[in-house]
């Protein structure tokens, strides 16, 4: 009787890991299906007005990457603070704590903060709000990856700093720093590809553009955003270029986090 | 410079706190005018957008008090000060607006269908999404031999991280058809939405209840089946207690991405404000409201859709701040 129900219970457990993988898998298939019958050359070549994609990639890919400039240095130096500077004092528990929180707060109601911040003021949306939305999404990640990090570095490289004499803030960018390099690296790599594919903070924040801009004081164009208001179109040909839209996107997000991946395994 | 870089080090810590503050301090006053206007019964009203006309709202009103007398009652054994406030405001809204509402119409905002519906997709999600998430947590922990389990975890931690854009899209034109197929009702509904909403947290949960239970200590393990343990024994009595924590904790962590999940959602739940009569009727979550009205509002709307933004930033911080304190502890 007990390896009776030893062997249904690990048979449910097995089947409903197949089952989890049957739904994950068929998302995956028909988006490549979808994805790739709707690619064309045309789509890389021409703005969302004439059908195509390219300012879309462009505008994501810099909304993102103004993220990455403001989320960053404030993110590392925040995370140098938590391992370096506090001696981990309450303070620093609380900031770790309220970070971690950070993390998981919707990242609609991050939108809607923005929106109210520097979208009303202004009168309408531009790219300028879209990007600090995401580099707010993105802050706790880096924060939490540059603290563990730095906490992985042996005590013995920064004793071996202070002995000879150096300041502490030489000893943090010359030594510790350059020890975990890779792995903060890894996570920077790793946050770039969670807020590339966000959709909800930027709907009201730098919403879309049909046309090729570089502008960041008006509507900036946002390949998902753009995604979500195709696929909602009743005209196939929009939503298979919806489609071949969020193919590209996919690859792109999994192609950075096998990346990631590999590089956290070379370290070791 | 060494002091320099130690003040900034700490001023960028603070950062974290501001912004956090700031966005509670900033909803709040764009709410205000919203929860001035309905108070706590904002919470309780079903009419979204409702207009309602001199004639009409005599009798609204009257079943407004109705209402809120029997509210009050039940709150006041709650907390007194704080409702007390309220209702006193609320009295005054009242007032304003009946001596408006002989010249005008008048706009009213409640929330409890998006509410409703966030709880009832969230709930709907966890059903579906735990018992498959803790299958796969123990398929990949404790049954399947290192060969399979490696590539099956390192492809259930990529589907982790695929954009919730995606589930969405995949949930409108595949899975919602195929629901409806089975269930009946519509393509988009109460359950596509929950089950979308399950399935996209499905990798999330797995992974990080797979990682729990491999915290457990293999002596643990082995001394259990050394006395003759079956695996469903050694799962159920050694690791499932001693992980236990861990497993709970991930779980709420799901349950709040759910509950702020916005795209997987908007595609599938139908937008429409009605409080669903069963499962297969379309309705609408706190972030779908936001994602679809949010560009187009302006004045009160806007202050109730900021209310809602509030709700709903209270609940999730309320959710994640217990997990991480109960459940996950006080790292390091």
């Amino acid at each position: 009787m007990r390896l009776l129900v030893n062997k249904v219970v690990l048979a449910l457990s097995t089947l409903a890991a197949i089952l989890g993988l049957i739904f994950l898998f068929w998302i995956l298939i028909t988006l490549t299906i979808k994805g790739i019958n709707a690619i064309s050359l045309h789509i890389f070549t021409n703005d969302l007005v004439n059908n195509g994609l390219r300012n879309l990639f462009v505008g994501q890919f810099i909304l993102a990457f103004i993220a990455v400039l403001i989320g960053v240095p404030i993110g590392l130096i925040a995370g140098i603070y938590l391992q370096e500077y506090s001696f981990n004092n309450k303070y620093a528990k609380f900031i770790r704590n309220l970070s971690d929180v950070m993390m998981s707060a919707p990242s609609i109601v991050i939108g809607t903060f923005v929106y109210a911040i520097l979208v009303n003021p202004v009168g309408h949306m531009n790219g300028w709000a879209g990007a600090i939305a995401l580099a707010i999404i993105m802050l706790p990640i880096i924060v939490r990856t540059t603290d563990d990090m730095l906490g992985l570095v042996p005590k013995e490289l920064r004793e071996a700093g202070v002995a000879i004499g150096a300041p502490k803030y030489k000893v943090i960018f010359d030594i510790i720093l350059k020890a975990a390099k890779v792995g903060i690296m890894t996570g920077f790599l790793l946050a770039f590809a969670r807020i590339i594919g966000e959709t909800a903070p930027l709907l009201f924040t730098s919403g879309n553009n049909e046309y090729f801009t570089l502008d960041l004081n008006h509507e900036f164009p946002s390949l998902t955003v753009a995604i979500y208001n195709l696929a909602t179109m009743p005209d196939k040909h929009l939503v298979d270029i919806a489609w071949a839209g969020a193919f590209i996107l996919t690859i792109f997000v999994l192609i950075i986090n096998l990346i990631g991946r590999y590089l956290i395994k070379d370290k070791g | 410079m060494e002091t320099f870089f130690k003040r900034l080090s700490s001023l960028s810590a603070t950062t974290i706190l501001l912004i956090l503050t700031s966005i509670f301090i900033v909803l709040f006053i764009e709410a205000k005018p919203a929860i001035k206007e309905y108070g706590l019964k904002f919470l309780i009203d079903p009419r979204w957008g409702v207009v309602i006309s001199n004639t009409q709202n005599d009798k609204l009103k009257n079943n407004e008090t109705v209402e809120k007398s029997s509210f009050e009652d039940k709150d006041d054994l709650d907390n007194d000060l704080e409702d007390d406030d309220i209702a006193i405001e609320d009295e005054d809204a009242l007032a304003a607006a009946g001596v408006t509402a002989s010249t005008d119409t008048k706009v009213i905002y409640g929330g409890l269908i998006p509410i409703v519906g966030t709880i009832l997709s969230t709930l709907i999600a966890m059903i579906f999404a735990v018992p498959i998430a803790m299958g796969i947590a123990i398929f990949l922990a404790e049954i399947a031999p290192p060969k399979i389990a490696k590539p099956v975890g390192i492809a259930i931690e990529l589907l982790a991280a695929i954009p919730s854009i995606i589930y969405g899209m995949w949930g409108l034109f595949y899975f919602g058809p195929f629901i409806s197929k089975i269930f009946g009702g519509g393509s988009v509904s109460l359950l596509v939405a929950g089950l979308v909403l399950g399935i996209m947290i499905i990798p999330f949960m797995a992974s990080l209840t797979r990682d729990s239970m491999k915290t457990t200590p293999d002596v643990l393990k082995e001394s259990a089946y050394a006395i003759g343990a079956t695996k469903f024994e050694v799962i159920k009595d050694v690791i499932f207690p001693y992980a236990k924590t861990g497993i709970i904790g991930s779980m709420i962590l799901a349950l709040g991405r759910a509950l702020g999940e916005t795209m997987a959602v908007a595609f599938v739940i139908g937008g429409v404000f009605k409080l669903p009569s069963k499962l297969t009727d379309p309705t609408v979550s706190i972030p779908v409201v936001l994602a679809n009205n949010f560009a187009e509002s302006s004045g009160m709307s806007l202050a109730a859709l900021f209310y809602l933004a509030l709700i709903l930033f209270v609940i999730s911080f309320v959710v994640i701040t217990f997990a991480k304190f109960y459940f996950l502890g006080d790292n390091k």
